[in-house]
């Protein structure tokens, strides 16, 4: 009686977990098999998951023009740009939160917390007569300043929650040996921070990767956009090449996938400590 | 003397040393978000900004326009519908998913790869996520196709230039890439409950469904509260997705407030007008943030 009942909910458990990968994972899925269908067959009716013509030709459109080969080497200098920024900022500041306690220290913190709660939107505006004062439109730098706010963040968080674990002992030692709290830093904690910077870094860089609003309004020219834009201008085109699309979109989620794969322990494990969002 | 004063010295050394560390950040968070919030403020007091060589103050006026705009409310409906939905449906689904991964009746290795398929909508990019969804969504495309089979569609149905539904569109592909969030941190919840409480309830005979409201429920409310706050904000500042898919049409039934303030801004250059509305986002994100942070240190504590 017993088992009878215990079979019966593991067939309706297992029927919800193939429905609920066919929801998350069947967009995903389709997109791939788009890339590879000729654009004439992408909506042939009834659909079909496998044509007789498939080929890799969509990607090998897309990584021969230079246009778009700019988007992915763009996407590639900023985001690695970022995450390199991030980093040497994130863990000076996390540096200070977690071994000194000083009058502005809570003001400070509640500033940078607060990013989160501010909608992009908001600050957009003034964005657009900042960046255009300090003559920074269409630049990388732009991208890379008004990123750092967005990312650092959550390094600072998760750097300071890092140095928490590491004995005070560590930065004495280099201090009794006539080292000052930068050599401390740089030589001592950064070094065996590696694992939480590896995770930090990787989160970072999936924020810079994916960021779209930004680089739409801060960026104009063709040779300045990232890869989010370019995939999102093929749209605006006449004629929709959808297996061009596609294939842009399976080789500019590429990146992201590798690291989330790679390194999805981590990630899972930023996601459950809250405040994070790419 | 020379003592006293290399004492000094070192005193005020040592009290700078975390602000030298911390200059940068401060500088930047300075320069990049605390003068925009004071600037986005003072545009919204100002005829129009950015464009224009000499703007000069016009006291409340923008919010007067702004607050007899019918297209503002609009934009406002929407974007309670969209928001409310979207939280509404990604509590159900990402506790749905993390009861499914959490359950005793899968081996590892099974729910390994369910938990990377299911968190997979969280990794792509929004301009991904939001051709991908224009593709499936095409007339002819394969939804028509999968819902023609139960008579919610046909060949030609139109489900991104329809008035009537774009606004439901938006919002299930937005609870779509959404939920992962909530799996996630669910999950590691559930992880967290102590066996125990279950144990105890299950010799008293409590069936699944009691123990998942009087034992699940109450343990994961804390994570529950704080999520949904993060989502609250997230959900109201949401534009790529929706500007990608719709532009916040057709007629602007698909336009929430943050397409409304991107407009105003990026295509009118109303940027006086554009900072009033965002003003008023800013306002209602804070709102929620502060009682984010409250229930944040009712959790520490």
């Amino acid at each position: 009686m017993v088992g009878g009942y215990k079979r019966s909910t593991k067939v309706i458990l297992s029927i919800l977990l193939i429905l609920g990968g066919i929801f998350a994972g069947f967009p995903v899925l389709w997109m791939f098999v788009s890339s590879l269908k000729p654009n004439n067959r992408i909506f042939s009716w009834p659909p079909r998951f496998f044509e007789m013509t498939m080929s890799l030709d969509s990607y090998f459109k897309v990584l021969t023009d230079p246009v778009k080969i700019r988007y992915f080497l763009n996407s590639y200098f900023v985001s690695a740009s970022v995450v390199i920024l991030t980093l040497i900022l994130g863990v000076m500041a996390a540096y200070a939160f977690s071994r000194f306690d000083f009058p502005l220290k809570n003001l400070i913190n509640t500033m940078i917390v607060s990013v989160q709660a501010i909608p992009p939107i908001v600050l957009l505006i003034p964005y657009m007569s900042l960046i255009v004062f300090f003559k920074l439109f269409n630049t990388y730098f732009a991208l890379l300043l008004t990123y750092l706010v967005i990312t650092l963040p959550y390094c600072i968080l998760m750097m300071t929650g890092y140095f928490n674990t590491l004995s005070m002992e560590l930065d004495e030692a280099v201090m009794i040996d006539g080292g000052s709290r930068w050599t401390a830093l740089w030589k001592i904690l950064v070094p065996i921070s590696i694992p939480g910077l590896v995770s930090v870094g990787m989160y970072t860089f999936m924020q810079a990767w994916n960021e779209y609003l930004f680089a739409l309004v801060l960026t104009q020219t063709t040779e300045m956009r990232t890869v989010p834009v370019g995939i999102n201008l093929l749209m605006g085109q006449h004629a929709y090449d959808w297996g061009q699309m596609m294939a842009m979109s399976v080789i500019g989620s590429i990146p992201v996938l590798i690291l989330f794969i790679l390194f999805q322990k981590y990630f899972i494990a930023g996601m459950s400590s809250g405040g994070v969002k790419g | 003397m020379d003592n006293v004063y290399k004492k000094i010295k070192a005193a005020i050394k040592n009290k700078a040393t975390p602000y030298l560390f911390l200059s940068p950040t401060v500088i930047l968070m300075l320069v990049l978000l605390v003068l925009p919030i004071i600037m986005v403020i003072y545009y919204s007091f100002l005829n129009n900004a950015v464009v224009v060589k000499e703007p000069h103050l016009v006291g409340l006026s923008n919010y007067k326009s702004i607050f007899s705009d019918k297209e503002f409310w609009g934009a406002i409906k929407n974007t309670v519908f969209f928001v409310t939905v979207s939280v509404a449906a990604h509590i159900a689904i990402g506790m749905g998913f993390a009861l499914l991964l959490n359950s005793n009746y899968f081996k590892r290795g099974t729910k390994t790869i369910a938990r990377v398929i299911y968190v997979l909508p969280w990794v792509f990019t929004a301009s991904v996520i939001a051709i991908l969804w224009k593709l499936m969504l095409q007339p002819s495309g394969i939804i028509d196709y999968l819902l023609s089979f139960v008579q919610l569609a046909t060949k030609d149905t139109e489900w991104l230039s329809n008035r009537k539904i774009s606004l439901a569109v938006i919002t299930f592909v937005n609870i779509w890439c959404g939920y992962p969030f909530y799996m996630i941190s669910i999950l590691a919840g559930l992880q967290g409950i102590s066996q125990d409480l279950y144990e105890s309830s299950a010799l008293d005979g409590a069936t699944a469904f009691k123990r998942f409201l009087y034992i699940t429920v109450p343990q994961l409310k804390p994570i529950l509260l704080s999520i949904m706050m993060l989502d609250f904000v997230w959900t109201i500042q949401s534009f790529s997705v929706i500007w990608m898919l719709t532009g916040g049409g057709p007629v602007n039934s698909t336009q929430t407030l943050s397409i409304y303030i991107y407009k105003l801004a990026f295509h009118s250059s109303k940027y006086a007008k554009a900072s009033t509305a965002a003003v008023f986002a800013l306002v209602v994100c804070i709102i929620i943030s502060i009682f984010y942070v409250k229930q944040q240190k009712k959790v520490r504590e």
